[in-house]
């Protein structure tokens, strides 16, 4: 079948079968490979995108959903003027990146919360912080940092 | 006592605790002065000061190739066919029907090729034939045109077995009636028993006299269960092989390069100098890449046979089902003090689960007899240690490496001597800690040490009197407990070179390239190599590359492992920059007519006396003037330290990192869930190089050590795994995560970078220990298992209201 969705302000139309998965879209298609697969399970976060300004697991979502729909990836983020978003020189500045296989999905899902309490107006706790991180698994860091970078977002 | 009136007072006489110097606006404690303390000690402009991840920018926009992202052009994809059963007889394995399905390129079992079998003792078949000796056992491998064929492939390949009753408890597998496990160990010849797969014993001082001297003796029974890494980038490998000139490239994301190439040749039957190995980024290492595994050879094999290149991605499952572990292990320990709380011995014997091959994990009690002989002053010691194969899966090295399991067990029982003694726990450690100038029995020379700051540190700073004196009733309990360890901090002298080398290449256009032998597996070591440079030879971050990821570019390095990489490489790299500054040096001198050696290195120019020249000009002076010379240099820097003797006694690191942590938990005693509120860790880092990478490896490796201590299990039925995946197995989340405090102690060990002690692995070390020490001071109930899971609180809990309630039954009786 055939979709057409925007993907990084890119509109593009594709044919594809219907049991393809975002991910595979994403990375395999599209060849975009920073959207990391860490489960494939839905447990992880690592391949988190934002699609219509949510966060979800691309391992978890069929493709044929982001028809009609915006997608954005990490290579969606930042522009040539401006190489890296917010979110990005935060997690960098607070130290948030170690292997950094975990970075792209907790970059997305941070991005997606940001937005949301900037629209809605509100500067959310530690705890809520943390809370909106809580699908993203990583090895490395402890989180502590990736906290403290998210955080720091929303102080600005 | 007060604690401080005591730290006042005490007097033991092998102990001479350094003066605490006074305590810098990050809280770091600098104590144990050397030699050549001022130059260590002078301020630098650049180490010491927090620096971004040198590639950091790549990694945080998804533009760095991790192994999961490469492709190569016509390259197949690999796949694995794994054993059905724990423990049986293979009959036959059929594989026409599989090689008959659209896109598979070729198939492999043990039958196609002829290969040299692996690990440490050489007693694991790459492909298995005749036996399957675990679940994750590779039967068989498809190279097809897409992952989802080769996945079919494999469905499609018949074995028939014949299935046998497997041995799945090492104690089982100890007795005279057991089955011979591993068909190629050689326990009955050399050890006594077919199924040990590896013996270390060790002991010192007069266990006998220090028994008889003992008030207090505690001997308790640990158990340890089987973690895993869990790196969020799972296992993978590409592979291509010329068959012009035989030559081999691998995308490997190991953790040890030139072992692993001498490791695949010898695997394959090739030349090592005909494997070129590239590592891409690494999506997580901790240990889980030190050994080459099965797959990697298979995928050779694969790009062989097929004659394009094969990539292998494990999928998370199979991450779970297939990849190394933590040992696994049962301790026996027993410990003495005097009457005073002096420890007196400890004696211990350790039984651990090697499953069904034997990895470098099995020599873990390498570590481990460390910690039982030298972690506290310790005058007599008695180790033995075996591992034996079991049906299970094998477990292989982990960040803190059987150091995590023996503090555990240590620390344990210094909590119970304690009680036993009437002595406060703090004390008891105190009097007993490691000091600087200590030789131990094992013959670790701690020429600083950093001990007691880092307790004194974490006991002031998780305010201990405070939480223990706080009324503990009601349905939540708070607890505090201490643990300590020991680790080595230079290096660890296991291979016959625990060296590095570095080449250094300043360009026309005084940009310097760092070829260093050692590898980035996320840790940031690469940062701290830049760091060293900009520090010595004035030249800024963006003209500094680092060059780290070829074996047919880098020098020798024995890999990442033993906390080694920052004091290893960053020692080869000053040597290298030492030899750089000296051609620099001469060749300024000559261009500007001065003698001196004491050219400064500021802003990408040399300075003397008022004169100044830029470093461009001077590489190109070199380059282009008369006798015409490259500004490169070569280092190799082999650490000081030594082989130990073959009862295991010597000095094995360049030198050695000591860390407390004191841990505060609430247990709910409905629920039994215990949270770990906060986290004081203080830990003799020599001196900090980088703050904010130090500080990500103290609190990456917490996490790792409370989910040691409260979470992880991967639980096993007969052979095989129940809860392969992130769902079944449980890592912290970012809830989790309790606030951590980290003081960092600096005793500017002579040996290191700038003074500085490996780091990594010590902050898992003693968390589980300090947790379960905390859990126990809360509840009252102590804990000699991990994890510490809400159903063994709960039902120690109910077991112990049972015990109040006989044991005043019995009151009343009588
Ligand atoms: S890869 Fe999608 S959640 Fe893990
Ligand atoms: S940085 Fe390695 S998993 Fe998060």
């Amino acid at each position: 079948m055939i979709i057409t969705f925007k993907i990084n302000g890119e509109i593009k139309t594709q044919e594809i079968k219907s049991s393809l998965l975002l991910i595979d879209l994403i990375r395999d298609v599209l060849r975009l490979k920073g959207t990391k697969p860490g489960c494939l399970e839905g447990e992880c976060g690592a391949c988190s995108v934002i699609v219509n300004g949510a966060a979800i697991n691309s391992c978890m979502y069929l493709a044929i959903n982001v028809d009609g729909k915006e997608v954005t990836t990490i290579e969606g983020l930042g522009n040539n003027e401006n190489p890296l978003h917010q979110v990005q020189e935060k997690m960098l500045e607070n130290g948030a990146v170690q292997c950094g296989f975990c970075t792209s999905g907790m970059v997305m899902t941070t991005k997606a919360y940001s937005d949301k309490c900037i629209a809605e107006g509100i500067t959310p706790t530690r705890e809520e912080v943390k809370k909106s991180l809580e699908g993203n698994l990583c090895r490395c860091t402890g989180y502590a940092k990736i906290i403290d970078a998210a955080e720091a977002v929303y102080k600005k | 006592m007060l604690l401080r009136q005591f730290i006042k007072n005490s007097s033991n006489p092998p102990l001479t605790p350094p003066k605490e110097g006074k305590l810098p606006p990050f809280g770091r404690v600098g104590v144990g002065q050397t030699s050549n303390f001022k130059t260590m000690k002078k301020e630098l402009n650049i180490i010491g000061k927090s620096h971004q991840k040198l590639d950091g920018k790549e990694r945080v926009s998804g533009k760095a190739v991790y192994g999961h992202d490469i492709e190569l052009p016509n390259m197949l994809h690999g796949s694995i066919l794994r054993a059905k059963y724990p423990c049986a007889e293979i009959i036959s394995i059929d594989t026409s029907k599989a090689l008959t399905l659209e896109g598979v390129e070729c198939i492999i079992t043990a039958n196609d090729v002829d290969v040299n079998n692996i690990g440490y003792k050489r007693d694991h078949p790459i492909l298995k034939k005749g036996t399957v000796n675990c679940n994750r056992d590779e039967i068989a491998a498809v190279a097809a045109q897409t992952k989802e064929i080769a996945d079919k492939a494999i469905q499609l390949i018949e074995v028939k077995y014949k299935i046998k009753e497997g041995v799945y408890d090492p104690f089982e597998a100890l007795k005279e009636t057991a089955p011979r496990i591993n068909e190629f160990g050689k326990g009955a010849e050399q050890f006594g028993n077919k199924n040990v797969a590896e013996y270390f014993h060790y002991e010192h001082g007069n266990l006998a006299e220090q028994k008889a001297k003992s008030k207090v003796i505690v001997k308790k029974r640990y158990e340890l269960p089987r973690v895993t890494h869990a790196c969020m980038a799972t296992s993978n490998i590409t592979a291509e092989f010329n068959n012009f000139d035989g030559r081999l490239t691998l995308w490997s994301s190991t953790q040890v390069p030139f072992l692993y190439q001498r490791d695949i040749a010898h695997a394959l039957k090739m030349e090592p100098s005909k494997i070129r190995v590239i590592q891409p980024i690494i999506g997580g290492g901790f240990g889980s890449k030190l050994d080459m595994h099965p797959f990697e050879p298979i995928c050779v094999l694969l790009a062989k046979k097929s004659g394009k290149p094969v990539q292998i991605l494990y999928s998370r499952e199979e991450e779970f089902l297939a990849s190394p572990t933590r040992q696994p292990m049962v301790i026996d320990l027993t410990t003495g003090c005097d009457e005073n709380g002096k420890f007196t011995f400890r004696e211990v014997e350790i039984i651990k689960d090697n499953g069904a091959y034997t990895s470098w994990g099995a020599t873990t009690p390498f570590v481990m007899m460390q910690s039982y002989s030298s972690l506290y002053q310790v005058p007599a010691c008695k180790f033995d240690s075996h591992a034996v194969y079991t049906n299970n899966p094998f477990a292989g090295s982990f960040r803190g490496y059987g150091n995590p399991q023996a503090t555990f067990s240590i620390e344990s029982n210094i909590d119970l001597m304690a009680e036993e003694l009437g002595m406060d726990k703090r004390e008891i450690r105190l009097i007993n800690a490691n000091y600087k100038g200590e030789i131990t029995g094992q013959g670790l020379h701690f020429k600083t040490c950093g001990a007691i700051p880092a307790l004194k540190t974490v006991i002031e700073k998780s305010n201990y009197d405070k939480i223990m004196a706080a009324p503990n009733t009601g349905r939540y309990k708070r607890g505090v407990g201490l643990g300590s360890m020991l680790h080595v901090g230079g290096g660890a002298k296991i291979y016959r070179s625990d060296g590095c080398g570095t080449t250094l290449k300043l360009d026309d256009y005084g940009y310097l390239t760092i070829v260093t032998g050692s590898n980035e597996i996320g840790q940031g070591s690469e940062t701290v190599l830049a760091m060293i440079a900009m520090e010595e030879l004035g030249i800024p971050k963006e003209k500094i590359k680092v060059i780290n990821t070829d074996t047919d570019v880098k020098p020798w390095d024995v890999g990442v492992h033993a906390s080694r990489t920052s004091f290893v490489a960053g020692n080869s790299l000053l040597g290298a920059i030492k030899l750089i500054k000296e051609k620099l040096n001469n060749k300024a001198s000559q261009l500007l007519n001065v003698k001196t050696n004491e050219w400064e290195y500021k802003d990408g120019s040399m300075l003397f006396n008022g004169q100044e020249i830029k470093l461009d000009k001077v590489a190109r002076e070199m380059h282009f003037a008369s006798p015409h010379e490259l500004c490169t240099v070569n280092y190799f820097y082999e650490p000081p330290s030594r082989f130990q003797d073959k009862d295991f006694k010597g000095d094995v690191s360049g030198n050695y990192a000591f860390a407390s942590q004191a841990i505060e938990v609430e247990v709910d005693t409905v629920t039994g869930n215990v949270q770990v509120l906060n986290v004081h860790v203080s830990q003799d880092v020599g001196r900090v190089l980088n703050p904010i990478g130090l500080q990500g490896q103290m609190e990456g490796g917490l996490a790792t050590g409370i989910g040691y201590a409260l979470t992880e299990e991967m639980i096993y039925e007969k052979g095989i795994l129940k809860n392969p995946s992130f769902h079944g197995y449980k890592m912290l989340t970012s809830t989790d995560m309790p606030d951590v405090h980290f003081y960092p102690i600096e005793t500017y060990d002579e040996a290191g970078p700038y003074g500085s002690k490996g780091a990594g692995e010590a902050p898992l070390i003693p968390t589980a220990a300090a947790i379960a020490n905390a859990v126990s001071n809360a509840l009252g109930v102590r804990f000699y298992s991990l994890p510490i899971t809400a159903e063994k609180v709960l039902r120690a809990l109910s077991e112990k209201k049972l015990e109040t309630r006989n044991s005043k039954q019995e009151t009343n009786k009588i």
